[in-house]
């Protein structure tokens, strides 16, 4: 039973481990990078929004923003879209 | 046993009567350490020079009347401070800028504070998101070579040699991440993203603790970073649940 488990082990870890996380962003020099995160999410609910859920480089945000914001942080806000009281995607009015 | 070793053939951590800093792990605290000892240096070079002149006038050993009124020496030990002062300003804000440098990271890691213990977040991969708290061991479970109030359930795994981002926040009140090996501390605020950076240069398990009062059990959150290589990092990922 344990030889099973270590087979299966040993043939996860022949799988490489993908480095891989966001880069350094320009936008946000500072070391308060919460604006980096919910910047992200943010993108990420427009660009579903605009292209739909299967539209692939939408992925990219998501992958951002799963890196960078705290996991609580993105369950309130999901749960705040379910309520529609979300406040990153409300339009502006334009004023004349 | 490979613990003990791993953690008493470095100073990891604080130890009682300690005077100086504990061993450095990384570049960051190489550098601060050096700052340090020089800046050690003129002080007491100064502090040696002034002892002298003051027990020297004092006891009445030592009196030069050109002492008075004489502009040249009042220039002199005005301007003489001030070069010192700023021998001793540049290096330390060249290093002040240097811990702030974001290099780009290989690998994000989230901590969070929280009322009493860590949490912390690995969400890179994206088979598999990890999220798991760390309170220290309470004295009745230690076992032999175990550091008192400073072991915990759960370590902080990372790979050596490799930049690392640590976003840091809190869910409750202030706390502070630090790892005095490695130079770093910074604030963890609810709301609030701070992202400090650093990188390892050694195998080793290091040991820091809550640096901003944070409530009854503050002195009993300590923060443990296991750094490894490669090889055991990515066997931590793939068990881990
Ligand atoms: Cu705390």
């Amino acid at each position: 039973m344990a030889d099973e488990r270590l087979e299966k082990l040993a043939e996860q870890l022949e799988q490489p481990l993908v480095i891989q996380t966001p880069g350094f962003d320009a936008r946000f020099p500072n070391t308060n990078q919460s604006k980096n995160c919910w910047q992200n999410f943010v993108d990420f609910q427009k660009c579903v929004k605009l292209k739909g859920e299967d539209y692939v480089p939408c992925q990219y945000f998501k992958r951002t923003y799963e890196s960078l914001c705290p996991n609580i942080w993105v369950e309130k806000w999901q749960d705040q879209l379910e309520k529609g009281v979300f406040p990153g995607l409300k339009e502006r009015k334009a004023h004349h | 046993m490979t613990t003990m070793l791993h953690t008493h053939l470095f100073s990891d951590m604080p130890e009682s009567k300690q005077l100086n800093f504990q061993d450095p792990a990384s570049p960051m605290m190489e550098q601060i350490i050096m700052l340090h000892d020089y800046t050690m240096f003129i002080l007491m070079t100064i502090l040696t020079f002034i002892m002298w002149m003051l027990m020297k006038t004092t006891t009445r050993m030592m009196y030069w009347r050109n002492m008075n009124e004489n502009t040249k020496l009042e220039m002199m030990w005005t301007m003489l401070p001030a070069i010192m002062l700023t021998t001793i300003a540049y290096p330390s804000l060249k290093l002040l800028y240097a811990t702030d440098e974001s290099m780009e990271p290989e690998l994000t890691i989230k901590s969070m504070g929280n009322q009493w213990y860590w949490s912390y977040e690995y969400s890179d991969y994206e088979n598999k998101k990890m999220e798991f708290a760390s309170y220290m061991m309470p004295t009745e479970e230690l076992k032999m070579g175990d550091n008192r109030l400073l072991e915990v359930d759960n370590r902080l795994m990372i790979p050596m040699n490799t930049n690392m981002r640590m976003l840091i926040t809190a869910a409750d009140v202030l706390h502070s991440f630090t790892m005095p090996s490695l130079g770093m501390k910074a604030d963890a605020m609810p709301g609030r993203l701070n992202q400090v950076n650093f990188l390892t240069s050694r195998p080793g398990m290091f040991y820091g603790q809550c640096s901003e009062l944070c409530g009854t059990n503050h002195s009993f959150m300590p923060m443990v970073m296991e750094s490894t290589n490669l090889k055991n990092y990515s066997y931590f990922i793939h068990t881990e649940t």
